[in-house]
């Protein structure tokens, strides 16, 4: 069982999505990266339900990706309304909640 | 021993194979990927898309008749009597648990001849398309769902496991509700296209539990005898077939199949969504009424004979579910196609009728002539149905009306005529159009395997047949030209479909005869709709029976209780008669320890041309009928025609009842759907006024004296105190944390993430 390199890859993703959430501008971009951390989640359930032989691991994966789905949804609905108010989708210009 | 697969490998000869048949899966891998490719890129395509559709069913076509072809040659290297070996390929799709799903191909001769038919009209169809659609506004989207729609159904047929044909199944219910609802601007078609959707999934329910039984039915046996798991189809075959099954179990299993089969190819009592499917565009109507979706079910039924063969006990005679469910949707559609105006509405229930014929077919044992007859009813019917669509696209102005917008159009559009008429021809069964050697046979063989009642009904359908379909031509073809196609088109009024193209200025240049690329798919069908019938014409003896040859599994010699005794006789296994029919096995006495058993022993009924005679008068007769009666309503406006059923009671009540469909859309909608959702609400309602409410007050009424108390007490007081103290701390807290909330989500998504990496930190290190 090649445990490992499923982790690995798994642990890429993640980093891959913290960098893009933490370091992207647009918020499209920022939604996609949160779907990578999310899926490199899933790998990380999937490969430790292979590797215990149980089907647990695959329910949460297949709950994670219908949460993730509505996820997507609502922040997909989120981003139009802001773009239809403000003409812009820059996370950066949307500071108004600062203290 | 013929029966068997494993037996005597002396007297075997090899089987050959080939590229194609090895490789039968890319035959619907081919749309899948054309389809991904149109979404993706068909816009920017120089014809938007429709070239890759049109060249993945050509491929398509390719491949499935190199499959043919190598079929035929595997079928001839092998002896008399041997059972030709399916060509099964599987790969693991995923397993886990014990559990595993493949995926793969079954590839025989039942699945080669469906993959034929349905690549070559689907080609056709997307031929005719590029045409017929020209300046949609949803011109690619059209394509991408007309090609996934056939690779769902290729997948399906090829599927060598129920997940995948499952998985085919409902790649065609999605695809089907995306092309009946196509414009769906208007309401009309989106209900369609929802009614079509639901009324499948009712039935689909079924599928699910069927697939479910027979796995945990199937797989302690599929295992053990022949290391596939218990989704495999042949693995199921032989297990249905080997005698072990339980009796009820199986019995349940293959009625909850058949009522997915019942929702899928438009049986009573689930038949109401096809004629509202009529909704889509013309392509769709033809390719979903005579090669995919309707006869998916059928070839369900088909595939898993053994299954049905057992369980609804075909061999016994009488009566069973299926030939029950068929001889009633023979009638009844046939009878509803009388009062329809509506041309694609008419051939639509001619299609519900026919699917009870293939229906009743395979109930009663005669699965050769069934499955001849989906592969004849196809091209016929699809001819139809792109002949209606020729004479609406050209003549009458997107109307489909037969009574307002039709009638005299034989002079300006011969091409369609011609074809229409030969295709009317078979569709009745006349001699020799191909319908004739199909549903003659199928009539014939019911009554020869013991259903002699559901011969009457399917010779009474026969009739029915010719009659309401000699009334639609008449309509169309004959007569006085009427609206549209006289010259005089009201547009607002019935021009439903015309708003979606842009190339409506020709049509009103009058009626004409269609464009090449409508005409050609028209001639094509055509002469398969005389010819196909030759492939197994039975009446001219046992050379020409090819296609009996090339699909049906060799289970046994044809046997005919008259003609055992022949050198033969030491192969001859005896069907069970009627009475010792619930014997451990269909397959013979011999079984199982022989071998194992993949398909059931079928009957033939021997052809007599009395018998051919009869039908062929039935339906002589009602043409006959039907022209007299429409000439003298429809064009002499005969004072004792005209208006009868308004002045006869009784035919004004019968009228009244087919016009309305028997009810029975008003029966699921008001009395299935009301009495189930109704109650619910109304008990919800008077849960919510009576015993919600009333905690509700009674707990209000006691919490406002309760909370007066502690207002004055309590609030003022204690409350108060702390809270302005507490105040006061926060304030100053959150000064001095102001700056930390710069509003940048991205610095906010920093902290989480770091906080997240610390505490990740810590548990490893408490860990270790």
């Amino acid at each position: 069982m090649f445990v490992n390199q499923f982790l690995f890859l798994a642990a890429v993703l993640f980093c891959i999505g913290v960098y893009g959430v933490v370091a992207r501008k647009n918020a499209v971009l920022m939604l996609m990266s949160i779907e990578i951390i999310l899926n490199s989640v899933n790998i990380n359930l999937l490969t430790f339900a292979l590797r215990n032989g149980s089907t647990d691991g695959h329910v949460f994966a297949l709950y994670i990706i219908a949460v993730a789905a509505a996820e997507v949804g609502v922040g997909l609905g989120l981003v139009l309304l802001v773009y239809r108010n403000k003409k812009t989708i820059s996370v950066d210009d949307l500071s108004e909640m600062r203290g | 021993m013929n029966l068997f697969s494993s037996v005597d490998a002396e007297v075997l000869a090899p089987l050959t194979s080939g590229w194609f048949l090895e490789h039968a899966w890319l035959i619907p891998v081919v749309p899948a990927i054309a389809f991904a490719l149109i979404i993706l890129f068909g816009k920017r395509m120089p014809f938007k898309g429709s070239e890759l559709g049109v060249l993945s069913m050509l491929a398509s076509l390719v491949l499935s008749a190199g499959a043919g072809y190598q079929w035929i040659q595997r079928v001839n290297s092998a002896t008399e009597e041997q059972f030709v070996d399916p060509v099964i390929k599987s790969w693991t799709w995923w397993q886990n648990a014990g559990f595993e799903f493949g995926i793969g191909q079954h590839i025989d001769g039942l699945s080669i001849l469906v993959l034929f038919v349905v690549a070559f009209i689907s080609t056709l169809v997307q031929i005719y398309s590029l045409e017929y659609l020209r300046g949609d506004r949803r011109y690619t989207h059209f394509f991408a769902a007309l090609t996934l729609f056939s690779g769902g159904m290729l997948a399906m047929v090829l599927a060598d496991n129920m997940m995948l044909l499952l998985l085919g199944w409902e790649i065609m219910g999605l695809c089907s509700f995306m092309l009946i609802g196509h414009w769906w601007e208007e309401d009309v078609n989106s209900k369609a296209a929802l009614k079509a959707f639901f009324t499948v999934r009712v039935g689909d329910v079924g599928l699910l539990v069927g697939i479910s039984m027979l796995y945990f039915a199937a797989n302690d046996w599929t295992r053990e005898n022949l290391d596939v798991s218990g989704f495999s189809i042949r693995g199921i075959s032989a297990w249905a077939l080997s005698g072990e099954p339980n009796s009820t179990v199986i019995m349940i299993a293959a009625i909850a199949l058949f009522i997915a089969c019942i929702g899928k190819s438009g049986q009573f009592p689930l038949h109401t969504w096809l004629p509202d499917a009529m909704a889509g565009p013309t392509p769709v109507s033809s390719l979903l009424h005579s090669s995919t979706m309707v006869v998916a079910g059928v070839y369900l039924v088909a595939r898993l004979y053994p299954v049905f063969f057992v369980g609804l006990d075909i061999p016994g005679g009488g009566g069973n579910l299926i030939v029950i469910i068929g001889g009633i949707t023979i009638v009844i559609s046939a009878a509803l196609a009388f009062v329809q105006n509506d041309i694609k509405r008419v051939l639509a229930y001619s299609t519900v009728s026919q699917l009870g014929y293939m229906m009743l077919g395979l109930g009663a044992g005669a699965w050769m002539p069934a499955v001849f007859h989906i592969f004849t009813h196809a091209f016929f019917k699809a001819c139809l149905f792109l002949g209606a669509g020729s004479i609406s696209h050209s003549a009458s102005h997107h109307s489909f009306d037969m009574k307002r917008d039709m009638g005299g159009l034989r002079k300006v559009m011969p091409i369609t005529f011609a074809t229409w008429i030969i295709s009317t021809l078979a569709l009745c069964g006349v001699f020799p159009f191909s319908g004739f050697f199909s549903k003659d046979e199928i009539i014939d063989n019911v009554g020869h395997n013991g259903y002699g009642l559901f011969m009457i009904i399917a010779l009474i359908g026969a009739f029915m047949t010719a009659a309401y379909m000699t009334r639609a031509t008449y309509l169309t073809f004959f007569g006085k030209p009427r609206g549209a196609s006289a010259g005089h088109a009201d547009h607002g009024a019935h021009d439903a479909h015309a708003v979606h193209d842009s190339h409506d200025a020709h049509a009103s240049s009058g009626p004409h005869e269609s464009g090449l690329l409508i005409t050609v798919p028209l001639i094509i069908l055509s002469v398969l709709a005389l010819s196909s019938g030759f492939l197994n014409a039975t009446p001219f003896g046992e050379s020409w029976e090819r296609m009996k040859l090339w699909v049906e599994p060799r289970a046994a010699e044809v046997i005919d209780e008259t003609h055992s005794g022949g050198p033969g006789e030491s192969l001859v296994i005896i069907l069970p008669s009627a009475e010792d029919s619930h014997s451990k096995s269909v397959c013979g006495s011999a079984q199982p320890e022989k071998g194992i058993c993949y398909a059931p022993q079928l009957n033939h009924a021997p052809f007599k041309w009395l018998k051919a005679m009869m039908s062929l008068a039935i339906v002589f007769l009602g043409i006959a009928v039907s022209w007299v009666l429409s000439f003298r309503l429809f064009t002499k406006r005969d004072p004792r025609l005209v208006g009868l059923t308004q002045r006869v009671k009784i035919l004004g009540v019968g009228h009244k009842f087919l016009v309305n469909k028997y009810y029975l859309d008003d029966f699921y909608e008001k009395v299935i759907v009301r009495n189930i959702a109704g109650p619910i609400a109304s008990a919800a309602y008077w849960i919510n006024q009576n015993i919600l409410d009333g905690i509700i007050h009674k707990i209000a009424s006691s919490s406002r004296l309760i909370s007066g108390w502690v207002y004055r007490n309590i609030d003022q007081r204690v409350v108060d105190g702390a809270v302005n103290n507490s105040a006061s701390f926060t304030k100053s807290v959150g000064t001095a944390a102001q700056p930390s909330q710069s509003g940048k989500v991205s610095q906010y998504g920093a902290l989480l993430f770091s906080a997240a990496g610390v505490a990740a930190l810590v548990l490893v290190i408490i860990n270790t």
